[in-house]
């Protein structure tokens, strides 16, 4: 399913940042079944900064957040092609190991979904997993650390018995996120990540996605176009499961290039 | 509505007229019975209670042909007669006081009708109170069941100690009877029929839960739809199939098998064995914890499932360590209700497990369980009021309790379970 035909390759739009391409992508071609979600799109992605991706709905934002972890795979009858690399390593190639790519690719999903465990058994899901830490004090520790990076630990560390579900919805979300933190990826995937959430629980995550781009490479799918602006430093406008426009997300929002673009982002789609 | 005033009329003239029927039929015998004392002759009531009793009763049960048992010289032939007489009026009084009844609440109905009256929500109401009626006729079922089995066990317990049938290791109820020795001698002690019952049940979920549960996750987890659509209708088959089949399978094939596979081996093993009725039980079980565990399996949401996997955990890990977890209190009620069934089979063990109640735990052995000893003690003549009968209740009731703790234990389960994911 994979074939990097090099022609035909749409603009990347101008890197104005300074900081490297993490995430490459050419010529990407999503099918569900006999249905094309995505076509041809070509999309680069900046090493820790914020890149969102909006969009009306159905447009294919998720399906392309899903093909950067391999999350289609999942999905029967979906079958990708088009070739997309990160550090330069084609992760659709037939000798990668999924699992282990997974791990390197956190993942925050629409609705909070914490796993029906402790707050301190959620956290500590991913390092067990792949057996990073075996040592209890030191677990504990990991735990601390991505609760106190998710903004999460001053609030619930006399908690961390608790079933996660018993959290508010704002919080679990940043569980969520702690839980993603916690097994030391680079890249973050966020999929509308506040859009079960009320406006202070959005402005908390909004904060700590600012804070966390400091380490992490992060791509969000949102709906809110404010959100796109407060938070990202590039932002990729997809319609109809074609890339339209990407760029500087000032730029994008600003004076787009494209029309369609412009129609969206000032509110006059549809 | 037209059709609302008809149906109000009818409904609020035929149910009165049901009620009195029923009435009429529940106190018809006592009528009866009031009817005939009244014609006996004195010399018959000099007799004595047991005697008047025994006449009543012949007389009941022949009221509408006396012609046919005056040979038997209870009655005179005027007196036959004009019992018969006072009977006929009775009955034929009754009826008619049930016509006038219907026919004046109809005319009652009927006036109340006029264009303003609104039979939509009356005609509901009646409605509503027949619907009732149904569930209450349910509900004291299921009571006066259960009041039975307490009022039959407490006569049997005056005759058989309490301690003796809950903790004596001896079942032999049979010797009562055949030295005529009402009341006295036989042994009552269950243990060894609840090791039996607890021995097969045991064998069976060794058999079900695995093989219930990994078929569940293969069709909840791997099977591709298509696949799951077919193989789930044909597992939950199996629970269709007469229990007689599942008998006989156990006692002709299996049975023989277990036992010239152990005799190759160098055991002894009986024809009739815990083990064979245990296996097949097992099989015919598979259903009741596969197809709940895979519903609850499916219905663990998508995004646990996602979440999982994209923090880099493998298909297994995933249903291992979250599916698996967050379906466990389904899983366990089914387990429940599964032990519940197991419990309460009979057939299966009359044909392959043999009658003998010996107290053993070793598979091998014939043993026999609570249901089945429920069965031999009731089949054949027997008096209603030996403790042989009435050990039958007493057993009765104690595997309705089981189970009864079992499946609520089974729905508190369940019903937590789904609280957790509305
Ligand atoms: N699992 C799936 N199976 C079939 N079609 C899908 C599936 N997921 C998404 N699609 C289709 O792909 C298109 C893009 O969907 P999606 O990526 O979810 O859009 P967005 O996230 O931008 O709203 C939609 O038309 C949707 O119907
Ligand atoms: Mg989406």
């Amino acid at each position: 399913m994979v074939d990097g035909t090099e022609n035909d390759i749409k603009p990347n739009g101008n890197y104005s940042s300074d900081n490297n391409l993490l995430i490459d992508c050419k010529n990407v071609d999503v099918f569900y079944g006999d249905k094309q979600a995505l076509y041809n799109v070509s999309l680069g992605i900046n090493e820790k900064e914020v890149t969102s991706l909006i969009g009306p709905s159905g447009c294919g934002k998720s399906t392309f957040l899903r093909c950067l972890n391999r999350m289609n795979d999942v999905i029967d009858s979906c079958s990708i092609s088009g070739n997309i690399t990160i550090n330069g390593e084609d992760i659709y190639n037939p000798n990668i190991d999924v699992v282990e790519l997974r791990s390197r690719i956190g993942m925050v999903f629409q609705k909070p979904n914490p796993f029906p465990k402790s707050v301190f058994d959620n956290v500590a899901y991913g390092p067990r997993l792949h057996g990073k830490i075996a040592d209890k004090d030191e677990m504990s520790h990991k735990v601390e650390a991505s609760l106190v990076r998710a903004g999460l630990w001053d609030e619930i560390k006399d908690r961390l018995n608790e079933p996660g579900t018993s959290l508010s919805g704002g919080q679990q979300q940043r569980l969520c996120i702690a839980r993603a933190i916690a097994v030391d990826p680079e890249i973050i995937l966020m999929d509308e990540p506040c859009s079960a959430l009320d406006p202070i629980a959005t402005a908390k995550i909004e904060e700590l996605i600012d804070e966390l781009k400091t380490n992490y490479t992060i791509v969000i799918v949102t709906h809110s176009m404010q959100q796109a602006a407060r938070v990202s430093q590039r932002t990729a406008f997809f319609h109809l499961g074609n890339l339209i426009e990407v760029g500087d997300t000032e730029n994008i929002f600003r004076s787009p290039e494209n029309e369609q673009t412009e129609a969206y982002v000032t509110g006059r789609y549809g | 509505m037209p059709n609302y005033h008809g149906l109000f009329v009818i409904l609020s003239s035929l149910l009165p007229c049901i009620i009195f029927l029923i009435v009429f039929i529940s106190i018809d015998g006592f009528i009866k019975g009031v009817i005939i004392q009244n014609h006996l002759p004195n010399s018959l009531i000099l007799l004595g209670r047991e005697e008047v009793d025994f006449s009543v009763s012949i007389l009941r049960n022949n009221i509408h042909n006396l012609q046919s048992i005056l040979s038997l010289e209870i009655l005179s032939t005027d007196s036959a007669n004009s019992l018969y007489n006072y009977y006929f009026f009775y009955r034929a009084g009754f009826l008619t006081l049930i016509i006038c009844i219907t026919t004046f609440l109809a005319y009652l109905a009927g006036k109340k009708l006029n264009v303003r009256f609104d039979a939509r929500r009356n005609v509901e109401k009646i409605l509503k109170f027949i619907f009732f009626v149904f569930s209450i006729v349910a509900v004291l079922t299921t009571f006066g069941i259960i009041l039975s089995l307490i009022f039959e066990t407490v006569r049997f317990f005056s005759q058989v100690s309490f301690s003796e049938f809950l903790f004596g290791i001896h079942w032999s109820p049979q010797t009562a009877i055949r030295e005529g020795q009402v009341g006295s001698s036989g042994s009552f002690g269950a243990i060894p029929i609840f090791t039996g019952t607890l021995l097969i049940t045991a064998i069976s979920m060794l058999i079900a839960v695995p093989l219930g549960l990994y078929s569940a996750i293969y069709l909840s987890q791997y099977a591709r739809p298509k696949v799951r659509n077919y193989f789930k209708p044909i597992l939950e088959i199996l629970a269709g199939i007469p229990t007689v089949v599942y008998g006989f399978f156990a006692a002709l094939s299996v049975g023989p098998f277990i036992r010239s596979t152990g005799e190759s081996l160098g055991l002894t093993v009986s024809t009739e064995s815990a083990l064979a009725a245990g296996l097949v039980m097992g099989i015919m079980i598979i259903p009741y914890v596969s197809s709940l565990s895979d519903d609850v399996m499916t219905a663990v949401p998508e995004s646990l499932r996602d979440g999982s996997l994209a923090l880099g955990a493998t298909k297994s890990e995933t249903i291992r360590k979250v599916i698996f977890p967050a379906a466990l209190p389904g899983i366990v009620g089914a387990i429940l209700l599964a032990i519940s069934r197991a419990i309460g089979e009979t057939m299966i063990v009359v044909m392959a497990a043999g009658l003998a109640a010996n107290l053993t735990a070793n598979p091998l052995s014939a043993v026999t369980t609570v249901t089945v000893q429920i069965v031999t003690l009731l089949v054949g003549d027997q008096e209603f009021d030996s403790p042989k009968t009435l050990a039958a209740f007493a057993l009765g009731l104690v595997l309705f309790f089981i189970t009864l703790v079992l499946n609520i234990l089974a729905m508190v389960t369940v019903r937590k379970y789904r609280e957790r994911y509305e």
